[in-house]
């Protein structure tokens, strides 16, 4: 953005906001207060309708805590960072919910991860941890039990070498530490109560409220062991009948500490956890954050390493793609016959993943400044086979497969349906968003790496119903085709890594946001450096997390059978959804 | 017509049905789990059947695959084994999920530490996979292994388990092999020239 | 009708333990019971999709009468605890494990199923399913692959054909006790820790740690 444009942007925002003027940081300081005020100014003046993240810092040295909102345009363009920074004793800050309902899972995640109150939420509970658990593990004084040391390496491993095993070190023998006036007497867990009590009224409420045939409404819990909820995913339904009244997601049972732990390892060592983010798309994970980290390294890879980057993501999109449209129809009733179509193709790219990177799914391919090394020979001819030969037929095959059966066409037609206006709001990512027909790709709307050399177009697709999440994947597949076979075409030869390849980078201090377009939706990492060889934040805007946000609203007044199909349709990662 | 959809999505199975004994018609005669005609199968060729049949036919792997890490010793004229471990710590400082942990050994006359490992010790429990200690330790001394069936009964992990000689790589990874093993010898040429 | 097969009326004598007519039952018994062990249809992570892969065509597994996955654990024979167990999920997986009917396996699939895994340090995270309920197979790797699992698979079957009707649990005598469910407080307990728990808030703050 221009300076021009910045000032204009200043002046609108109006009093008491101020440029972060930090050392490699960008964005306004907002006063608490006015944030609310400040948002819709930003939403309704100057066009930022995409509440993109929503994510805390604990400064514990300067005795703050700060939230972080990223806002982008739909109609495309940069972002504008909003910050508005707390005291560390009883944060609050006034919730974006009423402005910007996507906020609602990612201002639960800051209270539960940081403790930082929203006022105006509309439920405000734990969202990745349970009701009742000690502490907000965040913070950068909460330590969990298998704690060592601030940062890796670890000096027991080199040079000490005192071999261990972690277990025997503490109390209890496990990964546990309860506070210390804590006694199981008494005490009774808390449950999910909280839950149930913002699900509401069960009783008497059924039929439409016709006193005649009044009947109770009922509560289903589906998961977190379900056959249809794609690894350990909860819905609690509030039901009349078949009918769904409310739902509410429950999410946690896969969170495994994935920022906490970040901010303990290197900057590379963050690769490979990247990878069982999104583990169906390790390569695009990779790529998300090897741009947040060159952000602030101010480097860029050599062009061959672009071109390998984008063909590696394109290739992810595909076989993503592929599985979500099998395990659609598995949702659907279609059991496995489509997803035993899908993942053969699938195969053949994994196969392309393990000899080029060394393993199916777990890539850890890239590294800051190039790629871990060159594709082996042989490689490259298996893809061009694979572009050009097998994957448009074996695609349009699977078209032909299922796409016109009547049965996929009853259950997907005017199912789940999210208008264009609700998913902006909802900050619906990826392909949710652009089968409600708002043409929102980062590879178009704000283009990095090499998106801007090629020709493609944005899958729109405008109900915004179950069907249309379905063509749309379709659609996208085809058009990853089309860039890959720009990329084989213009593949340049030359070096794959800019500079020597070295295990502890050297980050400046500072901020970045690198978001891609990953298959599932926008994949954002927000990085914060403080020139140390650890980051000192580390926050994941996960996709799949924030479409969740959709769930309830595609599932309102549909049938229960319809929720398993909509949540289908999102194409959620449960390592993603809770990390 | 209604159900024509149906009908079209029940042909490609069909198709796929019939094209399964087609090709299976196509290898008679043929070795049908040959390596070459694995990789036909297993291509961007395959038609058909496509499933391997495990433990009888293995899929091969390719050379850059990863599984758990193992130690490289060399081995001389007579059997004696040379670690070509140096215990410079790289490898422990650069993994992330801090699985490895190496006693560096001392001279018991000097006390000076000694370029070789008393112990190494990889935590199989914790470690993921990721390549990063063999891509950056400067001596070529712990690779990613090639095999995959290591289910037990019992958990398991020691350093005896974990070495294995040079010729186990040079077998399971050639090329990587041949290329490193050129760099060793320029540098060793470098640095003869250097004294001489 | 179940808990007369738990308490066979008929005991064998000590001496007669090794006799033909035993072994030979044992072998048609492991026979029919590793040819058919169903899975149940679950998983957690990552391990989970390399799960499903070994399900799909190239892997199949239905040449070892494993292809039947069901979603309820009272019809399933093992438990592949494929992933990441956290503290959130545990109470889950050990009710999943109490429902589920003899005989029964687990096999902890990758990593973080045997040991924690890459995440083991995080505060949510449980260091191997072991420490709650009995694996029979471990199955190394982050993640295995599909033919790695597979050879798990092998390993379960080869401890299938050791087994013998004489001596396994299912038939035993006493019951086979459930294992307790671990509650979620401020951090997870064990019921087994809640002596050491008391213990610990009866002793004065300074002894504490």
């Amino acid at each position: 953005m221009t300076d021009k444009v910045l000032d204009n942007v200043e002046s609108r925002l109006g009093d008491g906001v101020v440029r972060d003027e930090r050392g490699g940081y960008s964005g306004y300081l907002v006063p608490a207060a006015r944030l609310a005020n400040v948002a819709r100014t930003a939403r309704d003046e100057l066009g930022y309708d995409y509440l993109s993240s929503v994510t805390g810092v604990d400064y514990l040295p300067e005795g703050k805590l700060e939230v972080v909102y990223q806002l982008y345009p739909t109609a495309g363009g940069a972002g504008l960072v909003l910050k508005a920074q707390l005291p560390r004793e009883a944060p609050v800050v006034p919730s974006l919910v009423p402005l910007f309902p996507g906020a609602e899972l990612q201002e639960r995640e800051v209270w539960d991860l940081l403790g930082i109150r929203f006022e105006g939420h509309p439920d405000l509970r734990r969202v990745l941890l349970w009701e009742g658990f000690a502490g907000h593990p965040l913070r950068k004084d909460w330590t969990e039990a298998y704690f060592e040391e601030d940062a890796k390496p670890f000096k027991s491993r080199w040079p000490e070498g005192k071999i261990h095993r972690i277990e025997d070190k503490v109390p209890f023998r496990h990964n546990v530490a309860y506070p210390p006036d804590f006694t199981p007497d008494g005490w009774v867990p808390e449950g999910d109560a909280a839950l149930y009590a913002g699900l509401g009224q069960v009783t008497g409420g059924g039929n439409g409220g016709d006193p005649a045939l009044n009947t109770d409404e009922i509560i289903v819990n589906l998961g977190p062991q379900h056959p249809s909820t794609h690894g350990v995913f909860r819905v609690v339904v509030r039901l009349d009948g078949e009918t769904v009244v409310d739902l509410k997601p429950v999410m946690g049972y896969l969170h495994r500490n994935h920022e906490k732990i970040a901010e303990r390892n290197t900057f590379l060592m963050n690769m490979p956890f990247t990878d069982r983010l999104d583990y169906f798309s390790s390569m695009g994970n990779n790529f998300g954050y090897a741009l947040a980290v060159e952000k602030l390294m101010g480097i860029q890879p050599p062009e061959r390493a672009e071109y390998l980057r984008v063909m590696m993501a394109e290739l992810t999109r595909i076989q993503n793609h592929l599985s979500a449209i099998g395990f659609l129809l598995n949702d659907l009733g279609a059991f496995f016959t489509p997803v035993m179509y899908a993942f053969e193709e699938r195969e053949l790219i994994l196969d392309i993943f393990e000899a080029t990177s060394g393993s199916r799914m777990m890539c850890n391919y890239f590294r800051f400044g190039g790629l871990e090394r060159d594709l082996p020979d042989g490689v490259l001819p298996k893809i061009r086979e694979l572009v050009y030969e097998r994957l448009p037929r074996k695609v349009d095959e699977l078209d032909r497969y299922l796409t016109e059966n009547e049965i996929v066409r009853a259950r997907c037609i005017g199912v789940g349906v999210l208008t264009r206006e609700r998913a902006i709001a909802l900050s619906a990512a990826g392909p949710v968003l652009r089968a409600s027909g708002v043409p929102y790709d980062v590879r178009r709307a704000e283009p990095y790496s090499i998106y801007d050399r090629f020709d493609f177009d944005v899958a729109v697709r405008p109900h915004g119903d179950v069907y249309d999440r379905y063509l749309i994947r379709f659609d996208e597949i085809r058009q990853s085709l089309r860039i890959l076979d720009q990329v084989l075409k213009q593949l340049p030869e030359g070096e794959i890594q800019t500079g020597k390849p070295q295990y502890q980078a050297r980050v400046p201090a500072g901020e970045a946001y690198g978001r891609v377009e990953n298959p599932k939706g926008e994949l954002g990492y927000y990085v914060i450096s403080t020139g140390k060889p650890t980051p000192w934040r580390y926050h994941v805007r996960a996709p799949s997390f924030i479409n969740l946000t959709t769930l309830a609203e595609m599932s309102r007044g549909y049938k229960l059978a319809d929720v398993v199909v909509s949540l289908g349709s999102i194409d959620i990662v449960l390592g993603e959804v809770d990390r | 017509m209604y159900g024509l959809g149906m009908l079209k999505g029940l042909g490609v199975t069909l198709k796929h049905f019939v094209v399964t004994y087609l090709e299976d018609l196509r290898w008679i005669g043929k070795r049908y789990d040959s390596p070459e005609s694995l990789a036909v199968r297993q291509g961007s060729q395959a038609r058909g059947a496509f499933t391997v049949q495990y433990p009888e036919v293995k899929l091969p792997v390719p050379e850059e695959f990863r599984f758990t890490p193992i130690l490289l010793y060399e081995e001389g004229p007579n059997g004696e084994r040379k670690d070509r471990c140096t215990s410079c710590g790289i490898c422990a400082k650069v993994c992330p999920p801090q699985c490895i942990w190496i006693v560096r050994t001392t001279d018991p006359a000097t006390g000076r530490p000694v370029p070789e490992p008393a112990e190494f010790y990889i935590d199989v429990d914790i470690c993921m996979n990721c390549g990063l200690c063999a891509e950056f330790c400067p001596f070529d001394a712990i690779k990613m292994d090639h095999n995959y069936e290591m289910a037990t009964w019992d958990r398991l992990s020691d350093k005896e388990r974990l070495l294995k000689p040079l010729s186990y790589y040079a077998a399971i990874r050639p090329n990587n092999y041949a290329r490193e093993e050129a760099a060793r010898a320029e540098k060793e040429a470098a640095k003869a020239a250097r004294q001489a | 009708m179940s808990d007369e097969l738990n308490h066979p009326e008929i005991d064998v004598p000590e001496e007669l333990r090794r006799n033909v007519a035993i072994t030979t039952l044992d072998k048609i018994y492991n026979w029919g019971r590793r040819s058919s062990v169903w899975p149940m249809f679950w998983g957690l992570a990552c391990c989970a999709i390399e799960m499903i892969c070994t399900a799909t065509s190239r892997y199949d597994l239905s040449r070892f009468g494993m292809e039947v996955m069901r979603p309820s654990p009272r019809q399933a024979d093992l438990m592949i605890v494929s992933g990441t167990v956290t503290k959130k999920l545990i109470p889950q997986i050990v009710r999943l494990y109490n429902q589920m009917g003899e005989p029964k396996y687990v096999i902890a699939m990758g990593a973080c199923a045997s040991g924690g895994g890459p995440f083991k340090e995080g505060y949510n995270v449980v260091s191997g399913v072991d420490q709650f309920v009995p694996v029979d197979v471990y199955v190394p790797g982050c993640p295995p692959t599909p033919q790695a699992l597979l050879h798990g698979f092998a390993k379960l079957r080869e401890k299938i054909d050791t087994q013998s009707v004489t001596s396994v649990r299912w038939y035993q005598k006493a019951p086979v006790e459930p294992i307790p469910i671990p509650l979620l407080g401020p951090d997870l307990i064990n019921p087994r820790d809640l002596p050491a728990l008391r213990d610990r808030a009866a002793q004065p703050a300074a002894a504490q740690s």
